[in-house]
């Protein structure tokens, strides 16, 4: 998916983001885990040893989701509502 | 003051109950609305007059006090309560394969919560696998997305699932929910009898090694919605030290037993008890549906050596085999250790290894704040 939006209908109200140092659009509606996941992003985060991984239990249990949201680490992105402006950074 | 901890069907139905009988009534949870994960997105409401605590993480608690310690964004603050009702739902059971840890894969409910939030999946070919009813729900509903639902693979063989539709009989409100989703999906290829062996990809999920009976074969896929059953989300009822606990029984045993808590909280014991029938009835369904969806044994020996565990730590199968307890396995490898705290190992250690013991809980039972850990100790002294 191209870096200049992420694809939605033209009624969705839209927020701006950053993803690593990138701004994408994203529905104001969505979470985090689901607005990088339209950028695609598939790499949320680096396990202890190394590994890429990503969002599984969808639902704020598992904690493979971990972003670093406005300077905060370890924040859930799936249970994050997305905010105007917010910056997210990932491994 | 009655507390609920939880705003899924139990908890809705609860605070019902509550509220019915005159009763204050908090509930608390961590999503942002109503609903749970069933309901995820429907606009469920609470009824009139009940305080709702959103995006709140019940953090510890202290049923001596009769306290709570929540942690939300604007920070930690304890609640409350006379009698507190704990209905924090289920989480789906995820069992180590090789790649299981690869980007794309996801639980059932999860891809679902995820689509639910926004995730497109028109166009995508999205496999569905793992065991029980909620597979089929689950692929309705991406297939009403626009995904290309390559297939559903059950791990229940076909013979087990026909004797559980012959249980349906005895509950035709079920029965007929299952004949509308099984016309819903005509045309979607499924499979009984027939399992996720290994994901391979490079950096996320491209493909998967399905087997059914001896036969392998493999599908190209862009998403893995992957799951095994349900596990009740026991860790906070274990803390307060409570002895018998419901678990898991799906949507209509969860409505009962929250309508039932909430009479009991409030002291009405006899509307409570107009409920015991039906609560039994679905109560004897989820337990229909346990024996139908009861995980082969092959299920279990799917981890090889160097598949990875506990995902928190990155603990192997191999380091955790000999282990003998999961007590053992904490202090020798970490399993068990990190952010989850056991969710997401601890029971599929005990599938795996047979393990009689539970993770032991202790508080904090979700990675808190340091700020929130400091209102615990400022109120105990």
């Amino acid at each position: 998916m191209g870096q200049n939006g992420l694809q939605g209908s033209a009624a969705e109200l839209l927020v701006i983001i950053r993803i690593n140092g990138k701004n994408f659009e994203a529905p104001a509606n969505s979470t985090v885990a689901v607005a990088l996941l339209m950028a695609g992003q598939t790499t949320f985060r680096l396990s202890v040893s190394g590994e890429v991984r990503a969002p599984l239990c969808g639902m704020g249990i598992c904690f493979e989701c971990r972003v670093t949201i406005d300077g905060q680490c370890h924040a859930r992105s799936c249970q994050i509502p997305v905010r105007e402006g917010m910056d997210i950074q990932t491994a | 003051m009655i507390v609920i901890v939880g705003a899924g069907p139990a908890g809705i139905g609860a605070a019902q109950s509550a509220r019915e009988c005159g009763a204050e009534v908090i509930v608390v949870d961590d999503n942002a609305s109503p609903g749970g994960q069933i309901w995820r997105g429907e606009s469920r409401t609470l009824p009139d007059g009940v305080r709702f605590v959103s995006c709140a993480r019940v953090v510890s608690g202290d049923a001596t006090a009769k306290t709570l310690l929540i942690e939300t964004a604007e920070g930690a603050r304890e609640i409350a309560y006379t009698k507190l009702i704990l209905a924090t739902g289920s989480r789906e059971l995820f069992l180590p394969f090789p790649g299981w840890t690869l980007p794309g894969i996801f639980g059932v409910g999860a891809l679902q919560a995820l689509a639910k939030a926004g995730l497109p999946l028109r166009r995508k070919r999205v496999l569905v696998a793992g065991s029980g009813p909620l597979l089929l729900a689950a692929a309705d509903y991406f297939r009403r997305k626009g995904a290309d639902v390559v297939l559903i693979a059950e791990q229940a063989s076909r013979t087990s699932l026909a004797r559980f539709a012959l249980t349906m009989l005895r509950h035709p409100g079920k029965l007929l929910q299952a004949v509308q989703l099984q016309s819903n999906l005509f045309g979607v290829p499924a499979k009984h009898g027939c399992w996720v062996a290994a994901a391979e990809g490079k950096d996320r999920l491209e493909r998967v090694q399905l087997r059914r009976g001896t036969h392998t074969f493999s599908e190209e896929i862009d998403y893995a919605a992957i799951a095994w059953g349900l596990v009740p989300n026991t860790e906070l009822a274990l803390l307060l030290g409570c002895d018998s606990i419901a678990g898991t029984g799906g949507v209509d045993v969860s409505l009962f037993e929250g309508r039932i808590a909430g009479f009991l909280a409030a002291g009405r014991e006899d509307l409570a008890r107009e409920l015991y029938p039906r609560c039994e009835k679905a109560l004897q369904f989820a337990a229909a549906l346990d024996r139908a969806f009861a995980l082969r044994p092959e299920i279990r020996r799917l981890a090889q050596p160097e598949t990875i565990v506990c995902r928190c730590e990155d603990v192997t199968f191999r380091r955790l085999q000999d282990c003998g307890s999961f007590r053992a396995a904490k202090l020798h490898t970490r399993c068990g250790m990190g952010p989850c705290q056991g969710r997401i190992c601890g029971p599929a250690a005990r599938c795996l290894f047979g393990w009689p013991d539970a993770a032991s809980v202790r508080p904090p039972v979700l990675p808190a704040r340091i700020e929130t850990l400091a209102t615990v100790s400022t109120s105990a002294h």
